[in-house]
C-alpha cells in the first residue's frame, strides 16, 4: 500500500479540509527519520514546515484560496536556496551557508501551497553520477543498501522511493535527475533547456543545467512542472511556458505516434539484461500502435567527450565564485589575501570539484582554447542539427536511461572516467536543451531499470503525454 | 598533446587558485590525462564549415531596464553569511605587501 496518493488527490484532500496539512508534514517527518540509514537527507526544515502548514491548515479553515499543491510535502536537493536549513550542495565549503533568499522554483512551489519538508543529499556540487562525491555521507539505493542510487540527485530519488515525501526536486546537467531516477525506480522529468528558472540554485553548468522533479507518476511530475516553469527575470536563461500548460488529464492514445529507437543506446556496452527490458518495453508501445522505427544519430558516442570538456570549463568558471570572502569557507591564519583565497578553495573543495576545475582551466588556457573549448562547441552543433533532423522524421526518441543497472558502492570510485561513462546516455539531451524523462521498465533481481523518452526542444507537453502512456503499458 | 605533467597540474592550480599536495598532483597528473586521451576522440571529427554552439534556446541578448528593485532584504541579512564584516561592508585580508 503507498504511502502517499498522486499530489493533486492530496493537494484536493487538504483543499477540502479531510485531510490535514500538518498531519501530512509529520508523516512525512517521521517517514525520514525511520529511514536514516540509507543516507537520502541532509537535514530537516521541520519548524518552517511546520509552521507553513499551520498557515495552510488555517487558511482551508477561513476558506481561503491554499493552491495548487496545497499541503503538499516536498524534498528539495540541497543544491537549492531554501528557507528553514542551511544549503550546502553536499559541500565543506558551503557548511553553515544560510540562504537569505530562496530559489524562483521554491517560491513558486510554496506560492502554490507546497511545503518543503528536507534537504537531500547530492554529490558535491552535483559532480557525479552516483552521489557517493558527497563531502558528507552516501546514500544508499532503497533496493539494496549496498549500491549507489545513481546521481547526483540520489538523495531526492532515494527519498521519493523510500516514500519519504511525495515528491522531490533535482538538478539535471548531464542525467543528474535521470539517472539516479532509473537507478531507483522513480520518474524523473529534465525539462527543456530554460523552461525552469534556476534563480537560486547552486550553478554547475549554466548551458545545461536545468531543474526538474523526481516524483512516482508522470502525473504527479507533470503538475510540479506546470507549477515552477515559465519566464522569470531573474533567469535571463529562461523561456515561456506553453499557453496550456503540462498537467495532464486522460492518458493519451500511442496510435500513429512515431517513436524512433535510437541504435547507438542499443549496441555495445548495455547490459543485456537492460537491453531486454528495453525491447519489451518497446514490443509493448508498438503492440498499443506506436510506429516504431529505428533511427541513428552518428555523433552520440562523442557527446561524453563533449560534455567532459564543457562541464568542467563551466565548473571551473561557476566555482571561481568560492573565495572563502563573501561566503562559505574560510581558513584562518593566512598572511595575505591571495593565501586566503588559495587556502580556502584548497581547504574546502573536495576531490572531484578540484579535478573539474583544473580541467576546466587546461580546456579554457589560451593555445588550448580552440583545441578543446572550441571544437566541443562546435561538435555540439553536429549534434543538435542530428537531434533535429531525428525529429523531422519521429515524434520521439527512446533508449535506456543508463547501460546498467545500479552498481555497487565504490565500484567506480577510484576511476573517475570509469564513472563518467554513467553519463553516456544522458549527456546528449543536455547538449541539446531538449526534454527527456526516465520512466521505469521492470527491474533485474531486484534493481530497476529506466526507459529514457525524448522529444524536440520545447515539446514537453507531447513528452509528458507518451510518457503516461508509457508508463501504464510498461508498469 | 594531452600529457599533462606535474608542472602543468602546479600551473594550472596556480591559475585557478589552488594549492595541491604533492600527492594530489600525482593523481590528478594521471587521472588527467587519461580524461584528456577520451576527449581527444573530437579531434578527428569533421566540423567543417559549423559554427560553436553558445546557447541552446535561441534567446539572444535578454535586456531589461538598468534600475533598482527593492527585493525587501537589508544589508545585514545579505551579509549574514559573510566570514568577516566591518559595519555593512565586507572585510578582507590585505592585497598588497
Amino acid at each position: 500500500m503507498a504511502e502517499w496518493k498522486s499530489v493533486s488527490d492530496i493537494a484536493e484532500e487538504v483543499r477540502s479540509g479531510s485531510v490535514k496539512a500538518r498531519d501530512l508534514v509529520e508523516k512525512s517527518i517521521n517517514i525520514i527519520e525511520s529511514k536514516q540509514e540509507y543516507g537520502a537527507i541532509i537535514a530537516l526544515t521541520a519548524e518552517r514546515a511546520r509552521e507553513r502548514a499551520g498557515q495552510i491548515d488555517e487558511a482551508v479553515a477561513k476558506g481561503d484560496r491554499v493552491g495548487r499543491l496545497a499541503g503538499v510535502p516536498f524534498i528539495a536537493k540541497d543544491n537549492f536556496l531554501v528557507f528553514g536549513a542551511e544549503t550546502t550542495a553536499a559541500s565543506n565549503i558551503l557548511r553553515g551557508f544560510n540562504a537569505p533568499y530562496q530559489s524562483t522554483a521554491i517560491e513558486r512551489l510554496e506560492a502554490e501551497g507546497a511545503i518543503c519538508v528536507a534537504k537531500a543529499n547530492l554529490d558535491a556540487f552535483a559532480h557525479g553520477s552516483s552521489t557517493e562525491n558527497s563531502d558528507f555521507m552516501i546514500t544508499k539505493n532503497p533496493h539494496d543498501t549496498e549500491r549507489v542510487p545513481g546521481g547526483s540527485s540520489g538523495g531526492s530519488a532515494a527519498a521519493v522511493v523510500l516514500e519519504m515525501a511525495p515528491f522531490a526536486l533535482g538538478t539535471d546537467t548531464g542525467g543528474s535527475i535521470r539517472l539516479p531516477a532509473s537507478f531507483c525506480g522513480a520518474v524523473g522529468y529534465k525539462p527543456s533547456y530554460g523552461l525552469v528558472s534556476r534563480s537560486g540554485v547552486v550553478a554547475m553548468a549554466s548551458s545545461t543545467d536545468v531543474i526538474g522533479p523526481l516524483t512516482s507518476s508522470v502525473a504527479d511530475a507533470a503538475l510540479v512542472l506546470d507549477v515552477m516553469s515559465g519566464s522569470d527575470p531573474l533567469d535571463s536563461t529562461t523561456i515561456q511556458k506553453d499557453a496550456s500548460g503540462y498537467v495532464l488529464s486522460e492518458t493519451q492514445n500511442l496510435s500513429g505516434k512515431k517513436i524512433g529507437i535510437i541504435d547507438e543506446y542499443m549496441g555495445e556496452g548495455l547490459d543485456a539484461g537492460v537491453k531486454s527490458k528495453i525491447e519489451d518495453a518497446i514490443a509493448k508501445l508498438e503492440a498499443a500502435g506506436a510506429q516504431v522505427e529505428r533511427v541513428s544519430l552518428p555523433t552520440l558516442p562523442l557527446a561524453l567527450a563533449v560534455y567532459y570538456i564543457l562541464c568542467p570549463a563551466e565548473v571551473s568558471s561557476n566555482l571561481s565564485r568560492y573565495d572563502g570572502q563573501r561566503y562559505g569557507f574560510t581558513a584562518k591564519d593566512v598572511d595575505n589575501l591571495d593565501q586566503s583565497f588559495k587556502q580556502s578553495r584548497s581547504q574546502g573543495f573536495g576531490k572531484e570539484a578540484k579535478r573539474r576545475i583544473i580541467i576546466g582551466t587546461y580546456v579554457l588556457s589560451s593555445g588550448y582554447y580552440d583545441a578543446y573549448y572550441k571544437r566541443a562547441q562546435t561538435v555540439r552543433t553536429k549534434l543538435i542539427a542530428e537531434f533535429a533532423q531525428a525529429f523531422t522524421k519521429v515524434d520521439f526518441l527512446l533508449g535506456p536511461t543508463a547501460p546498467t543497472t545500479a552498481f555497487k558502492i565504490g565500484e567506480n570510485a577510484e576511476d573517475p572516467l570509469q564513472m563518467y561513462l554513467t553519463d553516456i546516455m544522458t549527456v546528449a539531451v543536455n547538449l541539446a536543451g531538449i526534454p527527456a524523462v526516465s520512466i521505469p521498465a521492470g527491474s533485474i533481481e531486484g534493481l530497476p531499470v529506466g526507459l529514457q523518452l525524448m522529444a524536440a526542444q520545447k515539446q514537453d507537453k507531447a513528452l509528458l503525454q507518451i510518457a503516461q502512456a508509457a508508463e501504464e503499458l510498461i508498469r | 598533446m594531452a600529457d599533462l605533467s606535474r608542472d602543468d597540474i602546479v600551473k594550472l592550480a596556480a591559475l585557478a587558485r589552488l594549492d595541491l599536495s604533492d600527492e594530489e598532483i600525482q593523481e590528478y597528473s594521471s587521472e588527467l590525462t587519461a580524461i584528456l586521451q577520451y576527449v581527444e576522440q573530437l579531434q578527428n571529427v569533421d566540423i567543417t564549415g559549423l559554427s560553436p554552439t553558445n546557447q541552446v534556446n535561441g534567446l539572444t541578448n535578454v535586456m531589461r531596464e538598468d534600475e533598482i528593485v527593492d527585493y525587501g532584504y537589508a544589508a545585514h541579512e545579505l551579509l549574514q553569511n559573510v566570514p568577516q564584516t566591518e559595519g555593512d561592508q565586507i572585510k578582507v585580508k590585505r592585497m598588497i605587501g
